[in-house]
Formats: C-alpha cells, structure tokens, sequence
C-alpha cells in the first residue's frame, strides 16, 4: 500500500489515498507517505518495541490541504527566484511561507477526520484529550547522509483537537525553514514537489528520558550502547541543556561499563495548567543523583540492540521511562532513525589483509602498544 | 603525570645496612658509576609484586637470576623480539623491581624483524609438536631431579670406593650434586621461557586487534574468548573434588573432615577398611597434583600440598560440605563454553569488513593455540617442579646443619645460592681434613643479622614504581603480566599520595569479571587464613593461585592487589559469573576484614563504605 504512493508528485496523488494512518499500519517502506520518523515508529511498533501510540497525517493530508487549502500556486511563487547565499532574504520568505502555510485552516472534512482518529487515541489511552507530541516527519530528512535532524519541529504537551490541528499546520509550515529551502535550492529538490507528514503521538510523562546510540559517539564502536539520561523529558538532553548521566552498556553481554553521573541543574517537566513542559530546577539533593537506575539502563539497551539488529545497522534512539505506568511496562522508545555520523565513514584504518596470525603480530610488535 | 621516587634517594631502613650483600651485586641501584646511575634515573621500574609479594630471600633469588637470563634471552637473543630487548632487574630493601628495555635504533628493530618471522614463525608453526617434545623435556628435568640423591659425609667412605676403584669421595659427590641441583633448577627456567612470551605475544596482539575494532571492549571480555580450554592447572582442584565426591561414596566423610589437621585424620582413616581405600586413592593423586604450591611457588615457603596437608584437606571438606548441601561443585565448563561461543560470534558479527573478519579469526585461532602452555607451563615449573627443588634444598641445608654451619635447615635460605656452594666447600674441606668449618662461627650470626633485616624489609611498603614514569607503556608483556598500564600507575600513584590510608573509600583496579557485588571482605594474605573463609564474604588477597580455588565455592567476589584479567583471580571468578576487580595494587593494605564493600567487576572499581 505505502510504496505504491508517488512520494514526490503533488499533483499525482490519486483522491483516496490514506490522509490519516495508525503508526502500527506503516513501516520503513512507507517513507514516502508518512515521513521518515512516523514510518520509522511504525517499523518498531511493528518489530516488537514498545513505542507510545499515535498516528500520522500523511503526505496525501498535507497534499490535500494544500490543495483545497488554494496556496499551491502562492507557494510556487514564493520560492522561485530564492537565492540562496541571500540568508536575509532567504529567511524573509521562509517567514513568509511559514505563515501562509499556518493561516490556512484545513477543510471541514479533512478536521473531523483528524478529530477522530484524536478522539480514538484518547480512547486507546484511557484518557480523553490526552497529551500528544505534535511531530513533522519529513519524507527526505532521516535518510543517511542527508540528515537535517532538528529542522523540522516538535511540540509537546499539545491537549485538544484545536491546539493538535494548529500545530500540525505549523508542523507543515516547517517544510518552509530557510534551511530547508536553501538545502533544496543546492540539490535542485522541486519546492512545490516535496511533502511532509506530521505525526501525533502520545506524550510519555516521563520520570526521566533521554537518548542511546547503538555505538560509541565518541570512537564508532559498534560493541557498546551509549546512554545519555536525565530528569523529566528528554529535551534537556538533545538540547544540551545539562551534562546528562552517560552510562556505556556492553552490547554483547549488556553490562554497564562505564558511568558517569553528573550534577543535572534543569529537568523539564510538564506544566499541566500551560499544557507544556518547563524547565525547573532539579532540587540541590537530586542533582548528583543518578536518574535512571541500572535495571533501566540495561533494559533499554537491550530494545536498543533489539532495535538495531532489526534495521541492520547503527541507530540513534530517543526514549523515555515513564512514571504513570509500573515497572516493567514503563520504558518507551520515543524515536529511532539511523545513526549517520559514523555509519557513513569510510573504516578508518585501511589496513591490508593479514596473511597469518604472526604477520599481524609482527606488524603489531613493530607499532608498539598505546595503551591510556 | 605520575611521579614515583628516585630509585638513588631510597634510603637503607636503619639497621639494615650492608644490606645489599644478600643480592647478586648486579642487583643494587649504584651511584658510583655516572652512566648506570643515569641509565637508572631515567628508566622506569616497577615492583613485581606479582611474583614477589614479599622480600626476596637471598636464595629465592635464584628464580629472579633464572628468568632474567630466561626471558632476556629468548626475547632478545634467540627469537629477536624487534622492539623489545630483555627485562632489567633491580632490588630494593628486598624487593624485585624490574624494567622492560627497549630496541631504541628503528634500524635495529627493522633489522630484527625479518629473523623473528623465520625463529618465532617456526615455533608458531610447530607449536603442538615442540609443546609435546617440552613436556617431555620437562618431565625427564623433574623426573632427573627426583632421582638427585644429595649424599651426606660419612665418618669412613664405604670400602666399595676402594674395591670398585671408584677415586671419588662423597665430598666431591655432595659438591656435584649441588651443582646439579642448581643446574636443574636454571635448566628448568629455561624451557619455562621457551615458549612464554611468543604465547603472551599471540595473546597480547590479539587482545590489541579486537581493541582496536572495539575501542571500549573490557579486556576480559576478550579472554572470555579464549576460555572454557582444558588446563592442567585446575587439576589439583578437580582431585579435590574427585576425593570429596569418593569420602561421601565410601560414607567416611565425617572421619575426613572431624578435624582440620591432617595428622588426626589420616590415622582415623587407616583404622577404617574404606579409610584405606580413600587413601590409596588419595596416594594415586597426589603425584603430581599435590606438588602445586599453596602460594605461586616461588618462595621455598610457599610449601605444596604434599608438604602441608591440611590445605588439601580443608578443601576437600568445603567440597564435602558443598556436595552435602546439594550444591553443584563442579566448574560450569559447558556454560563457560557456550558463552564463549556467544560472545566470539556476537563481536565477529559487529566487525565490519570481510578481511578483518578472517585476521580475527586468524588471531583467535592462534591465541586458542597457545592458551594452554600459557597456563600448563605454571604447573610443570612454578608448582612441580619448584615444590621438589625446594625440598631438595633442604636436604643440602640438613647437612649445613649437621656440620654446625646453620642452626636450623630454614636458615639455608638466607644465604645466596652461590653462599651455600663456598659453605658446602667449607663444610667438604673440613670433614675431608678433619677440622672445624670456619663458618661455624661466621654463617650464624651473619643468619641473625640478615633475619633481622628481612624482618625490617617486610614491614617496609614498596613503592610500586620508582624512577622515570614513561608518557606511554608499550611493552605488552608488562600489560598483559603486570597489569602495569596509565591508568593504573595514575591510580597506584595517587594511593601512594593519599597519608591515611583509612580515608580511602575507593580503589580502582582492572575489571577482572563483570558483575556489582556487596558484601563483608574477608582479608586473606595466604592460603592458610583461608580457612577462616566464611559463606558470600568478599575475598581480598595480594593475588591468588591455583591451591585457593576451594575458596572460591565460598566467596561472592574477589579482589587482588596484583595481576591483570588473566590473573588466576580473575579467570576463576569469571568461571564462576562472580565479580572480580585485580591488580588494585593497595587493597590489601587498605581494605580491613569486616568491612562493607561494593564492588565493581564491570567498571573496576571497589567502595568501601565509611
């Protein structure tokens, strides 16, 4: 179903196309449709990872509100002329799109369609307007070596079917960033031919989040997960807002190896009369504390290796542990895409093939051993 | 950077002066002779207390000027290692400090380099036929040694002298067959050598590829790749084992295990038919297994089993009481093996390109290889070989005594190797002339006086390095054997800096097996106090051997201050799955029985709670 959707032709999308998805009725081959983070949660929903519920608005919802929204030919207009080493300029007309694309309501039709399936998810969670993380989820942006992560937006805490559908149209706006233009300008992308998907998901209320590669970011190994963690949601930690506690797991034989615990100063947590999360100060005797406790790290290191061996190859993984739901149940994976900083190197050390075991001895005696 | 002290400005404990006399004379830190002197400031040296936990004994010493020809030269003269020349010796108040020397001319070293391939690829070739024909040599070395009869001076020589024409005297006989003794001893320290350190070498760059795919691999994970092979080490142990499983067989285990001294139980047994038949077997085992040393065997005190029985016994009675609780005793080598076999998998999986793939495999194989010499040399040597030297020794020292030269045979080993072989001629001299050995005056009080100072030597703390601390340690054999890396010289130096030791509430060592354990520690400095051992403590030891293996079906964790994750500590704990942190190099100093530890086989790091 999903591979067969033209990804990149407005005009082509056939009328009755899917414009609303269940995270759990995509996966990874759904790219095109439902963007590289919403296909990529309904791989793992699908791969046995437990991942908060939600669904996405698909390319074909935001090609029809383009559509019967009547900005097509004011967005064709606005990008053509861009130069793109103009950064003043460049910005001015990502404002301007952005706010087009933000007053423009969504038909009636395509509302209650978003509407219900909101009110099932409420329905799902046992909780009517239940918070939900407003995500774009680009169709071109994960894919190795063309990773503009962080670009498009997030919004968090979002409650109710009026606050969901504003922010999925800034979501889409999001398509307009002067970094996304100047991006397309460079590799000749058709502005008015690309797409983008929002995905709306369950908030997790996290008691403490954060992020895990399935390698070393610091030297590549493939043999360990790095685990960054703090307090609340995980925003603090991609942020860089605090040092996090990192912790480093042996992927083979999920051991902790290494730890370090930091003083957390800030966590962010929801503020439930604004609907959003804050900032706060971690209270003085909590801030040397450790966040998450070793059974938590260990587990998540296994989703993480279970994750990994599933899509092949190094992951950068976004996950939470929730404090309304008992042990055992309460560890989420929020987001998983391809790590691309060092999966795309080239192996470091060329070295050639060794003959025997004692060739590799000599060529090691003969190096010498730096040992730290 | 760490700084250690000048090996020139440690000072002679007071009382102890002349003290360097014990030692070879090659052996002292000299300031008279402006070139050594230089050569010495500028090398690092640290303390074996790997294989010296305590001073050396002057006649100890003969196993220090043993492996320093020995590794010197096979590293340097046979195989042509091409950066590493031998190991330089020093001694300090007692102690072994030692220094790996470096090939420094990258001309030597290239020229050194084709002559290693030809020599060390020869032995890697043929390792499983030259290992066979070593065991052979080393078993007609230890076979000629039991059969060494050490004769004492008669008062008349036996009228076969005469009518067999022999024309040699139980004088020159005792002469030679202390030359001989000695001479098989340092023969014996050579085929130690022969294939050691090609063995550490295979290990050591295979260790160095799997680090270099793997930066942050725990070094035992990558000798966890190696384990789960048969080694006659654990031997001894299985016997044990074996005689515990036989005592509950027979029903006689409450008559093996109602007292701890072997002089009451094994009279009991022989009052009882089955007694008896326990002991048969138990003769069948003890040779060889019971010649394995209750300490590493290289002290004359550390006695083997066959010389100190309630150690065997004790362990048998902790496998009786395990078997009687229907706990399992046995080493969980299919599991071990299975885990192996995981992890070797996993790791090959993760490395990324076909030829790294096939050198791992290449590596591996050749590691897999030489692991069993590596561990099997110890029992033949250290442990068999040594336990009988050393009993011989004191059948030379029987005869010292007889003749007045020492007051008691334990007193044999404050003399040099060389000191024994004058006193032998002053003892064959006299009997020969009929007069009084001049050292009948001389060796006592010169005895007193050196027991004095061993005494003042032993309650002195080594440093655990002095001179010049490197920017980097290269050499692998000093890695792998001594655990002497950065960070644990970083780590020993700032012990050393801390004055109370009571203050220190963490120690840092190598993470010898995974695993956070709390519990009571259990300080232990010999076999002996093993016994006082009790169910799920913490052992702390300055290192372990094979003879403490009962002790490890008791304990929940382990640590040590000396030896590196292929300590016998650590290879055992991880046999076992329990923690292991090594090589701390202090715990046994700071760490007291009683107190609550956390440790941390995983990171390598013990807490003591305060």
């Amino acid at each position: 179903m999903a591979g067969t959707l033209p990804g990149t032709t407005a005009e082509a999308a056939p009328d009755g196309a899917a414009e609303l998805l269940w995270f759990q009725e995509v996966d990874k081959g759904a790219v095109a449709v439902v963007g590289g983070k919403c296909a990529s949660l309904g791989e793992l929903i699908n791969a046995g990872v437990r991942v908060p519920p939600g669904f996405a608005l698909t390319t074909a919802a935001y090609r029809r509100f383009v559509r019967e929204g009547g900005i097509a030919d004011a967005i064709r207009e606005l990008t053509t002329g861009i130069d793109a080493r103009d950064m003043d300029a460049l910005e001015a007309r990502s404002r301007e799109l952005r706010a087009l694309v933000e007053a423009t309501p969504f038909s009636m039709a395509l509302e209650d369609s978003v509407a219900e399936f909101y009110r099932k998810l409420g329905v799902r969670c046992c909780l009517p307007a239940t918070p939900v993380a407003v995500r774009s989820s680009a169709t071109a942006e994960d894919l190795p070596g063309a990773s503009f992560a962080g670009q498009q937006d997030t919004y968090l805490w979002i409650r109710g079917i009026d606050d969901v559908l504003t922010h999925a149209r800034r979501c889409m706006g999001s398509l307009f960033t002067a970094r996304a233009i100047a991006y397309r300008a460079k590799m000749g992308f058709a502005h008015d031919a690309v797409a983008i998907s929002v995905g709306v998901q369950k908030m997790a209320n996290s008691f403490a989040a954060g992020v895990m590669f399935t390698l070393d970011p610091a030297n590549g190994d493939r043999s360990v997960i790095a685990l960054d963690s703090n307090f609340g949601f995980g925003e603090s930690v991609v942020s860089g807002e605090v040092t996090p506690d990192h912790f480093v797991v042996n992927k083979v034989s999920l051991d902790i190896i290494g730890r370090t615990i930091s003083r957390k100063e800030i966590c962010y947590t929801v503020d439930f009369s604004a609907q959003k999360s804050r900032a706060q100060e971690v209270p003085f005797e909590r801030q040397t504390v450790q966040s998450i406790i070793d059974e938590e790290v260990i587990e998540l290191a296994r989703m993480g290796k279970a994750i990994e061996r599933h899509y092949g190859r190094p992951m950068d993984i976004e996950w939470a542990v929730d404090k309304d739901l008992p042990a055992g149940g309460n560890i989420f994976i929020l987001q998983a895409r391809p790590e691309t900083v060092w999966s795309t190197k080239p192996p470091a050390e060329a070295r050639p093939a060794a003959k025997t075991a004692l060739d590799h001895i000599l060529s090691g005696m003969l190096q010498g051993k730096r040992v730290t | 950077m760490p700084t250690f002290p000048n090996p020139h400005d440690i000072k002679a404990i007071p009382g102890t002066e002349g003290w360097e006399r014990m030692y070879p004379y090659q052996y002292q830190f000299v300031t008279d002779d402006p070139e050594r002197k230089a050569y010495e400031e500028q090398t690092f040296w640290f303390y074996d207390g790997l294989h010296y936990p305590e001073p050396l004994y002057p006649f100890d010493t003969i196993w220090d000027e043993a492996w320093f020809l020995a590794l010197s030269q096979y590293n340097n003269r046979i195989f042509q290692v091409p950066p590493v020349r031998g190991v330089d010796h020093r001694i300090i108040n007692g102690y072994v400090y030692i220094s790996p020397v470096p090939v420094k001319n990258p001309a030597d070293i290239e020229a050194r380099a084709p002559h290693f391939m030809e020599r060390a690829g020869y032995y890697y070739k043929n390792w499983d036929a030259l290992e066979e024909k070593w065991k052979q040599k080393m078993k007609n070395t230890i076979a000629e040694l039991q059969g060494l009869s050490i004769p004492t001076l008669p008062e008349m020589e036996d009228l076969r002298v005469v009518t067999e024409g022999l024309g040699e005297s139980k004088g020159f006989h005792l002469i030679k067959a202390y030359d001989d003794l000695i001479n098989l001893g340092i023969k014996c320290w050579q085929y130690h050598f022969e294939f050691l350190n090609l063995g550490y070498a295979a290990y050591v760059f295979f260790l160095d590829f799997v680090q270099k795919q793997f930066p942050s691999i725990p070094v035992q994970r990558v000798t966890q790749m190696i384990s789960g092979i048969d080694v006659i080490m654990y031997q001894s142990d299985e016997e044990l084992k074996k005689l515990a499983r036989k005592a509950i067989e027979l029903g006689i285990e409450q008559a093996v295990t109602f007292s701890q001294e072997w002089s009451e139980v094994e009279p009991a047994l022989k009052k009882l038919p089955k007694g008896k038949e326990w002991l048969a077997a138990l003769d069948k085992a003890r040779d060889p297994w019971f010649y394995i040393s209750t300490g590493t065997g290289w002290y004359h005190h550390d006695r083997c089993w066959n010389d100190a029985m309630n150690v065997p016994l004790s362990g048998i009675a902790t496998y009786i009481g395990k078997l009687k609780q229907g706990a399992n005793i046995e080493r969980p080598m299919d599991q071990v093996r299975a885990e192996r076999d995981r992890i070797v998998k996993e790791y090959r999986a993760l490395i990324e390109r076909e030829e790294d793939r096939k050198t791992f495999d290449e590596l591996l194989g050749t590691a897999k290889t030489v692991f069993p010499y590596v561990e099997n040399h110890l029992f033949y040597v250290e442990h068999w070989f040594h336990s009988i030297f050393w009993n011989k020794v004191r059948e030379v020292a029987a005869i010292l005594k007889e003749h007045g030269l020492i007051a008691d045979i334990e007193d044999v080993w404050y003399l040099r190797r060389d000191e024994v072989k004058s006193a032998l001629w002053d003892v064959v001299t006299a009997w020969a002339t009929g007069t009084t050995p001049r050292g009948t005056k001389t060796w006592p009080k010169e005895i007193t006086w050196r027991k004095g100072v061993m005494q003042k030597f032993r309650e002195w703390h080594a440093p655990p390095a002095i001179g010049t601390a490197p920017e980097v340690i290269q050499e692998p054999f000093t890695i792998v054997l001594w655990g002497v890396t950065n960070k644990s010289l970083a780590d020993w130096a700032a012990v050393q800096q801390v004055k109370d030791p009571s203050t220190i509430s963490v120690l840092n060592g190598f993470a010898g097996s995974p695993g956070v354990i709390e519990g009571r520690a259990r300080v232990c400095r010999t076999v002996d106090e093993v016994r006082q051992l009790e169910e799920g403590e913490i052992l702390v030891a300055p290192t372990t051997s094979p003879s403490w293996a009962p002790a490890f079906a008791k304990i929940k964790a382990c640590v040590t201050d000396v030896g590196g994750v292929m300590s016998h500590a650590a290879i055992v704990c991880r046999e076992y799955g329990m923690p292991a942190v090594v090589g701390t190099g202090h715990a046994t100093k700071v760490i007291k029985t009683g107190m609550l530890l956390r440790v941390d086989g995983s990171t390598g790091a013990v807490n003591i709670a305060r």
